[in-house]
């Protein structure tokens, strides 16, 4: 819960979050090093000097870690938690589903856990797609369409084997679709680059939320252009946000372009936990006000109600969460307080 | 610019930077010497004559993960231009602590073409397709500050459509970066023979049409392309800044310190 100077309780979905080892021990060769290290690049190229991590915690951290930066130090009531395997890169996956559920057992009703499966697997996938509803019950996935598979370095969201696999999380109810399409950490595949699979997959399934992690960019354009025409297609604020710090002004044309085109209703809150830490973008966030020749050229304004459906509302829609619900069973279980 | 010079360049040496300055980082349309991308320049052999020394360039992006496409359009851009130096007879060029290091190194300082190398993982890529996007984005990037700095000026949107080169060279920019952008402009200008003649006009589209009427849904497509570079440049900044660095937290504050495992890594100094 984020509580603002006024006293009015906002309540924050944390759109993107992560439980990742990607610690020396479980790194199979040196992408896998390669990989954190550009991660805690981007962890010290945009954090508050405050806020800065040692390597070695921000490599592996703790599930009371993960929990005190987002709930208790934090302002999230409830974070979706990506499951990301990299296992080309890490002996034990990046973020397995596994990992990401025990965390979840152990701090009951804050974190909705998401799978991943990769199209490329063919039959395996599907397969792979039932074990994780029939035991996690998982509501969403995420895509991580330039992820290496032996000698492939990247997919499409339209090829057949993708679109079997939708086909079956649309069957089963798994709609919540999050989809990297940002900056390139593993380029090699120029189509892992681009956002505009996107566009047919949104349209061939209009049954499922698209949720595009980092609004695709630096093809924002690009981006925005998809998600006007298509009703389904949200824009993930991860990794755009943080530039609230360290360019603010920046970031106030990033949000004025994504409220011009796409609207307020489509705009998720995301810290990209453990990248960045939920409490000083929040804050920031909360306190941002567009500068005024930006906003007067896109015509746009950043209300309090609106910074309040970016951060909360609108996740909650999709995902069913019931605020009310939530805040009454909050505050029957307070919190924990996490081990030192 | 890269870093301030410690001591006096050889004038060769200061010749091979100002080569470098030419060369862009495509995706950003900065130079790599601005960016601190070029790691080391040395001179091997005599340096009076034809053809006769051999330049080594190292340079270092600012990820592991930088896309070879990039990559190597820089390396070939970094060869070209040193090489455009009548005493050099050859560019030995080497990317350092990348994922295709080894691979870029061997095809580029042979003439090899970008597709020795990635035919397997990016079939069909064609890298002339991707420098003329480049080239595009450049063009409307720093013809969006030339316009909006006239605008400031108090040219009316209409007039500012309508201006000639001629108009335009007469034009004062007292604010330096505005007018450095405006030499840039009007070089791409030329280049790609959009304006070459006094009465042409000034700020056409890339494909050479007038703007035309609606000058605001123009500027809206200027304003995209320039937030998505920005977007590059800072990220590339920020990593290129703190890739290497590690966050020391024994104090009150936490400060960024050299990792104590990094790998030999110097800035060159002009």
């Amino acid at each position: 819960m984020f509580v603002t100077p006024e006293g009015k309780e906002i309540f924050v979905v944390d759109g993107h979050t992560h439980f990742w080892d990607g610690s020396p021990e479980n790194q199979k060769n040196i992408h896998g090093k390669q990989f954190i290290d550009c991660f805690y690049a981007y962890h010290t190229g945009l954090s508050p000097k405050e806020e800065l991590w040692e390597k070695s915690k921000f490599e592996k951290y703790s599930a009371d870690d993960l929990y005190n930066d987002l709930f208790i130090d934090g302002p999230d009531d409830i974070a979706i938690l990506n499951s990301t395997y990299l296992s080309d890169f890490y002996k034990n996956g990046f973020n397995s589903i596994e990992r990401n559920h025990l965390v979840a057992k152990k701090y009951p009703n804050r974190f909705i856990v998401n799978g991943a499966f990769d199209p490329r697997d063919g039959q395996k996938a599907l397969e792979y797609i039932h074990f994780m509803k029939e035991t996690y019950d998982i509501t969403g996935v995420k895509m991580y369409t330039a992820e290496w598979n032996g000698e492939s370095k990247g997919w499409r969201l339209n090829d057949p084997a993708a679109y079997k696999c939708f086909e079956l999380c649309e069957k089963l109810g798994i709609k919540n679709i999050h989809v990297h399409k940002g900056p390139t950490i593993i380029p090699l595949n120029k189509d892992a680059f681009d956002v505009h699979d996107v566009d047919y997959a949104a349209t061939d399934f209009q049954g499922l939320n698209w949720i595009i992690e980092h609004c695709g960019l630096p093809r924002l354009d690009d981006f925005c252009w998809i998600a006007t025409q298509e009703t389904n297609v949200y824009a993930g604020l991860a990794v755009a946000l943080p530039f609230i710090h360290a360019r603010p002004r920046y970031f106030g044309e990033i949000i004025a372009e994504l409220l011009f085109w796409i609207g307020p209703e489509k705009i998720l809150f995301g810290s990209d936990y453990a990248i960045w830490t939920p409490k000083w973008l929040v804050e920031k966030f909360w306190a941002y006000q567009i500068p005024e020749d930006i906003a007067s050229e896109r015509g746009v304004q950043l209300t309090d109600e609106i910074k309040e459906k970016i951060l909360g509302l609108n996740a909650a829609r999709l995902y069913n969460i019931d605020i009310a619900a939530r805040k009454a069973d909050f505050a029957l279980h307070p919190m924990l307080i996490a081990a030192e | 610019m890269q870093s301030a010079p410690a001591t006096r360049l050889s004038p060769q040496l200061a010749e091979v930077w100002a080569r470098l300055d030419l060369v862009m980082d495509p995706e950003l349309d900065e130079p790599v010497t601005d960016m601190g991308f070029i790691e080391a320049v040395s001179i091997t052999g005599p340096t009076t004559g034809h053809n006769i020394s051999t330049v080594e360039v190292s340079f270092r992006l600012p990820t592991y993960w930088c896309s070879p496409n990039f990559a190597f359009l820089m390396a070939q851009g970094i060869k070209r231009e040193v090489e455009a130096l009548d005493w050099v007879g050859q560019a030995i060029v080497r990317l350092q602590d990348h994922m295709a290091a080894e691979e870029m190194n061997a095809v580029i300082n042979t003439g090899g073409a970008f597709s020795d190398v990635f035919a397997e993982l990016m079939p069909g890529e064609n890298l002339d397709a991707l420098r003329e996007k480049f080239d595009q984005k450049a063009f409307q990037r720093r013809q969006e500050v030339v316009i909006k700095a006239l605008i400031r000026q108090g040219y009316p949107s209409d007039e500012v459509v309508r201006l000639t080169l001629a108009d335009l060279s007469l034009i004062l920019f007292e604010d330096a970066e505005e007018d450095r952008q405006r030499g840039r402009y009007a070089a791409l200008l030329l280049s790609k023979k959009l304006a070459r003649r006094a009465g042409d006009l000034a700020f056409p589209t890339y494909q050479g049409k007038p703007i035309g009427d609606d000058f605001k849904t123009y500027m809206g497509l200027l304003r995209s392309v320039r937030i998505n570079m920005e977007f590059s440049g800072s990220l590339c900044r920020g990593l290129g800044r703190s890739r290497y660095m590690e966050a020391d937290i024994s104090g009150d504050v936490p400060i960024l310190v050299m990792a104590a495992q990094s790998p030999p890594f110097h800035h060159a100094c002009r």
